[in-house]
């Protein structure tokens, strides 16, 4: 048996920890003891998941800060909201037909990212920052003026209702501000966690492949990196693209959980709800993605348990300011970090124990090794 | 004589969002910090003032300066609370800080002061008819919007003379492009970024004031958008440049306007941020940003 | 970089704990949900003499409380909390139990605000407040078979399709229409500019029907201008548009926030046609600090009149002013006609005690569309409801003179 690369050991139990949660939550979806609440935030704290892991890619590991990948989840949300309705009678199954419009959907998002980062790439830092959040802003008003709708004279998209020629008994899919109305909700749980561990498998390879560690390169010194002869756009707009890519996927899961859906839902706001995440659970930690993003998606939701209706926002802004202090804190952090080390120290005894037990008899010492 | 109306229009939000603008670029510039909560504290001189005039009766003079009093007060708080303890932690932490204290102050007012909108009365005048007219019944100007042109060419020219000419203002340019050289010359740079922050506060309490006199509605949410607004214009006019952040202001209101004008009503937002865009691929570094080309 | 990651996850873990050991005791709750419904309708014998049963209705109320659209939400949430107060101190057979959600505008969180909703045991739905929201809330409250009655999303996909979403509110393209024939009626205006929000269903829904039945009745639309946000300040340019096309009225299907600024730039401009404003308008005159001078000679189609003379009128507004320093608007009229609309119709249902949501959903239909069931509230006397969920009362006209409505 050879050691196991601690990358890939890292991402197994990133694996083990999305298997985990899938399965005690459906167990507890089982047996009823979820409130509906807690069932309703499942599909949508699984997009926010992706769209913080999406989102690490380029703020984490590619070190470039974007403020629109929000842009990108809209562009996913409609075009998969629109290819849904279409493929509507030609594909019937509807997880087929989720899957086919996740596609199309990551395909729009994907194509977003190549249009912002081919130019924009060469631009750095906050100069970087507010072209994306130019792009989201550009995309929310775009979208929110369109009109797409199909009947039997084909399909129709015009940028005002008064060219908006559809025929009387035809289908509006996207109504300007009205947005996207008269969805069939395709979403669920399953395909959620899913989309999830696409997300970890492309994200986790591409990080610890060769282009991974180039983009990296990129991140911690790019005037080195370029000088040992790294294609600093190439790798720049892999990162970026791929990040957009499973961004419009996760959006179009988002839009095909709701029966309707408004362009002004993809705002600035989202894209920063987003980056907290990201920031929260430490830049370029996958796993503090996952946590953060599921544990601050539900937050808010949580304190309506709370008898605190107008103070709940402002509580959660307290919360948030805390845990940024209190991260950023030595001593905090130190106490923090031995109360881990503890748990470091048990989890290995552990393990050491778990392979002792697979082994044989006489090689009983395996729990040693450095994991 | 249209063009003219537009010219004039465009200019006068663009002052608005250029008196924001150089409160922004001035923490941004030498705190290298993204502000988000800077729109929300615009917000909260904008309310003081509204009180200090419509519930206490005080003449407007007195109400701008306890709206400084205030916003500077309040900014001095934040910093010390949220952002000090930040100093050696990575920018981003303390971006996300911003944000936490921005949902926090909007939350506040909301609490304190209820979610209905309030009118605000104008600073200048309370006739809603004051307006210096130029040509009678095609052309006019209206008195806030002179008022805080001048505000804002004030306010750049002395900040100018105060970083260039002050020995706080040298501390401060000092601190922003290197804090480690800084320090070992002997600047205090942890109360040279509080002292940026008093600044910043106390240029938001005028901005707000101008800003809701210009366009008189105030709710706790009224900060928000002129925030990214202001951040727009602090990068088009290139990051940290107290001229650029006048210039990308003006700009950005007269673009504005024209693309309203001109293009289109429905597709005014894309306009604006797709010409943002344009420049920044033509300069990189805003307009009077200095490229600085990374060296080996 | 590794320690901080954990520390923050440790430390994020710890607070949700908290918070997961808050919820588990409301969780209890509903890990047993009121599958009889005997649980949530205490049926105990009435002490006041009456000599009936009381049964207690929990009604689910959804609407942005913060954010940027928190005055509409509240509004219709201490509206209804008025009626609901009235309503119990009634001491009839039927009470209400009332708890509001805050959905902060936004469609994903609204749908969770109704899940937490059913959580707690709610019978109807009063909401949501906004109509993108209300969209995806009434697909599920169709779904799950609750009844739906929304006090100010007017759009008819709120209620297309699905026969439990009912609405207090005049539809967006009713309101269009009714505006065009009102105009077409008084010949007011001979040249018309409508300005109005792209970024907004209530406000675009109104200006397609009113530029639709315009054309139609041969109204002459010169100029049709937008703008992206509530957030806009400057509306100089369209005014300008307006102005230059030589309307003399302009439509304005628009919330009061941005009129109160169109308002004032008109004046700055030496622009003074009629304007024409929607039921958004309500609520102009009681913004805090305004200047009414501003608003005279503006008409406006409301169902409520704040400066009203009748008695329920009159205690409503002192009740609101009293609880919330301002006066209430249109969308608290609305909240409040909500909730007697809720209350009087559960009066005429037979056997309430023991319906659980589903069979109060069906036999609240039945009554709303039945065709004998008229409500009298603020908005209007005699209300009716359609088969489609839409509301009938008639559009009233008002101008503002001397800063009050005068009805037309």
């Amino acid at each position: 048996m050879k050691k196991i690369n601690k990358n890939s050991l890292n991402g197994f139990i990133n694996y083990g920890i999305v298997i985990a949660a899938f399965v005690i939550l459906q167990a507890a979806i089982g047996m009823g003891r979820l409130s509906n609440s807690l069932q309703s935030l499942l599909v949508p704290a699984c997009c926010y998941i992706v769209m913080a892991v999406s989102l690490n890619l380029t703020v984490g590991i590619l070190g470039e800060l974007s403020l629109g990948h929000a842009g990108f989840m809209s562009l996913g949300a409609f075009s998969g909201i629109v290819a849904s309705i279409l493929l509507q009678d030609l594909v019937p199954m509807a997880p087929l037909r989720l899957a086919l419009s996740m596609v199309v959907g990551a395909a729009a998002g994907a194509l977003g990212g190549v249009i912002v980062g081919v130019p924009v790439l060469r631009l750095q830092g906050d100069y970087l920052a507010i072209v994306t959040l130019a792009f989201g802003q550009i995309i929310k008003n775009i979208i929110m003026v369109l009109y797409v709708g199909v009947d039997e004279n084909g399909f129709h998209m015009a940028a005002s209702s008064d060219h908006f020629n559809l025929s009387a008994d035809g289908t509006a899919i996207i109504k300007g501000p009205m947005g996207a109305v008269g969805v069939t909700k395709l979403a669920s749980f399953t395909a959620g966690f899913i989309l999830i561990l696409i997300t970890l498998v492309v994200v986790q390879n591409l990080v610890n492949s060769r282009s991974g560690r180039a983009i990296m390169a990129l991140r911690d010194n790019r005037i080195a990196a370029e000088s040992v002869g790294i294609n600093v756009t190439k790798y720049k707009l892999m990162a970026f693209v791929t990040s957009a890519a499973l961004a419009g996927a996760a959006g179009t899961l988002f839009g095909l959980n709701y029966s309707s859906t408004v362009a002004s839902k993809f705002d600035f706001n989202t894209s920063i709800l987003v980056l907290v995440f990201v920031v929260l659970g430490g830049l370029g930690s996958i796993r503090g993605s996952i946590i953060a993003a599921a544990l601050l998606y539900v937050l808010p939701e949580l304190l309506r348990s709370f008898d605190i209706a107008e103070y709940r926002m402002l509580i959660y802004a307290i919360v948030l300011i805390l845990v940024m202090l209190a991260t950023n804190n030595e001593q905090f952090t130190a106490l923090m970090g031995r109360v881990g080390g503890w748990f470091k120290a048990a989890g290995k005894r552990i393990a050491g124990w778990l392979k002792s037990l697979g082994r044989t008899e006489s090689k009983g010492k395996g729990g040693t090794t450095n994991g | 004589m249209s063009f003219l109306n537009n010219v004039i229009t465009g200019v006068s939000l663009g002052s608005i969002y250029a008196i924001i603008a150089l409160g922004y670029t001035m923490v941004y510039g030498i705190a290298k910090m993204l502000n988000f909560a800077h729109g929300d504290v615009i917000m909260v001189g904008a309310y003081v003032c509204f009180f200090a005039m419509n519930s206490a009766g005080l003449p407007p003079v007195v109400g701008v300066l306890l709206a400084i009093v205030v916003c500077t007060a309040l900014g001095v708080v934040i910093e010390r609370l949220a952002y000090k303890p930040l100093r050696a932690a990575p920018s981003l932490a303390v971006l996300i800080t911003a944000i936490g204290v921005s949902y926090l102050l909007q939350n506040g007012a909301q609490i304190l002061w209820g979610a209905a909108t309030k009118t605000f009365t104008p600073i200048v005048s309370t006739d809603p008819d004051a307006r210096l007219v130029l040509i009678p019944g095609q052309l006019s100007i209206s008195y806030v919007a002179i008022l805080s042109i001048v505000c804002c060419v004030v306010v750049m020219a002395a900040l100018t003379l105060f970083t260039g000419q002050t020995k706080m203002g040298k501390a401060m340019r000092a601190c922003s492009e290197d804090k480690g050289a800084a320090q070992l010359m002997g600047i205090n740079v942890n109360s040279t970024i509080s002292m940026t922050f008093a600044i910043g506060s106390a240029l938001a309490a005028v901005a707000g004031v101008l800003m809701c006199s210009a366009y008189p509605i105030l709710s706790p949410t009224t900060g928000s958008l002129p925030g990214i607004r202001a951040f727009t214009a602090a990068v088009f006019g290139g990051i940290g440049s107290i001229p650029g952040a006048l210039l990308g202001g003006v700009l950005l209101g007269v673009i504005e306007t024209f693309a309203k004008a001109y293009i289109s009503t429905d597709l005014s937002d894309a306009v604006v941020f797709a010409v943002l865009i344009i420049v920044l691929l033509v300069r990189p570094a805003g307009l009077m940003g200095k490229y600085v080309p990374e060296k080996v | 970089m590794k320690k901080k990651t954990l520390a923050a996850m440790l430390m994020a873990g710890a607070m949700c704990f908290g918070l997961l050991a808050g919820c588990s005791s409301n969780g209890g709750q509903t890990s047993n949900p009121p599958a009889s419904d005997a649980g949530t309708q205490e049926s105990q014998p009435a002490n006041q003499g009456g000599g009936f049963d009381v049964v207690t209705i929990k009604v689910g109320g959804i609407g942005p409380i913060t954010g940027d659209l928190a005055q509409y939400g509240t509004a219709t949430q201490w509206g209804a909390q008025i009626a609901v107060d009235e309503i119990n101190a009634l001491n009839g057979p039927i009470r209400l139990e009332y708890d509001f959600q805050d959905d902060t505008g936004v469609t994903d969180t609204a749908v969770s605000a109704y899940n937490k909703l059913k959580d707690w045991g709610a019978q109807v739905i009063y909401g949501c407040t906004t109509t993108a929201p209300c969209v995806a809330v009434a697909a599920e409250t169709f779904a799950d078979r609750y009844f739906q009655l929304t006090p100010s999303a007017s759009s008819p996909d709120v209620t297309s399709g699905k026969d439990n979403a009912f609405q207090m509110c005049f539809t967006d393209p009713g309101q269009g229409t009714a505006a065009a024939e009102y105009l077409k009626s008084t010949g007011l205006g001979s040249k018309i500019g409508v300005i109005y929000n792209n970024g907004d269903a209530y406000s675009t829904g109104i200006a397609d029907a009113f530029i639709a039945k315009a054309k139609e009745i041969g109204l002459d639309v010169v100029a049709t201008q937008t703008y992206p946000d509530d957030k806009t300040t400057d509306y100089t340019v369209q005014l300008t548009a307006c102005k230059d096309a030589g309307a003399d009225l302009v439509f304005l299907p628009i919330y009061y926030t941005p009129a109160s600024l169109i308002l004032a730039q008109a004046k700055q401009m030496d622009y003074a046609p009629t304007f024409f404003g929607g039921d958004g308008m309500d609520g102009m005159l009681d913004m805090d600090g305004f200047n009414k001078s501003l608003a005279e000679g503006l008409l406006l189609m409301t169902p409520f009149n704040a400066a009203g003379t009748d008695e329920r009128t009159k205690t409503f507004v002192e009740t609101y002013q009293a609880a919330h320093n301002i006066l209430p608007n249109q969308f608290a009229a609305d909240g409040y006609d909500c909730m007697y609309a809720i209350y009087e119709a559960c009066c005429q249902l037979d056997g309430i005690a023991d319906m659980d949501h589903e069979q109060l959903c069906d036999a609240l239909i039945t009554l709303f569309t039945g065709g004998d069931f008229s409500v009298d509230g603020l908005t209007g006397t005699s209300m009716k409801w359609l088969e489609s969920g839409e509301v009938s009362k008639a559009p009233v006209v008002v101008k503002v003179v001397d800063g009050v409505y005068v009805t037309q």
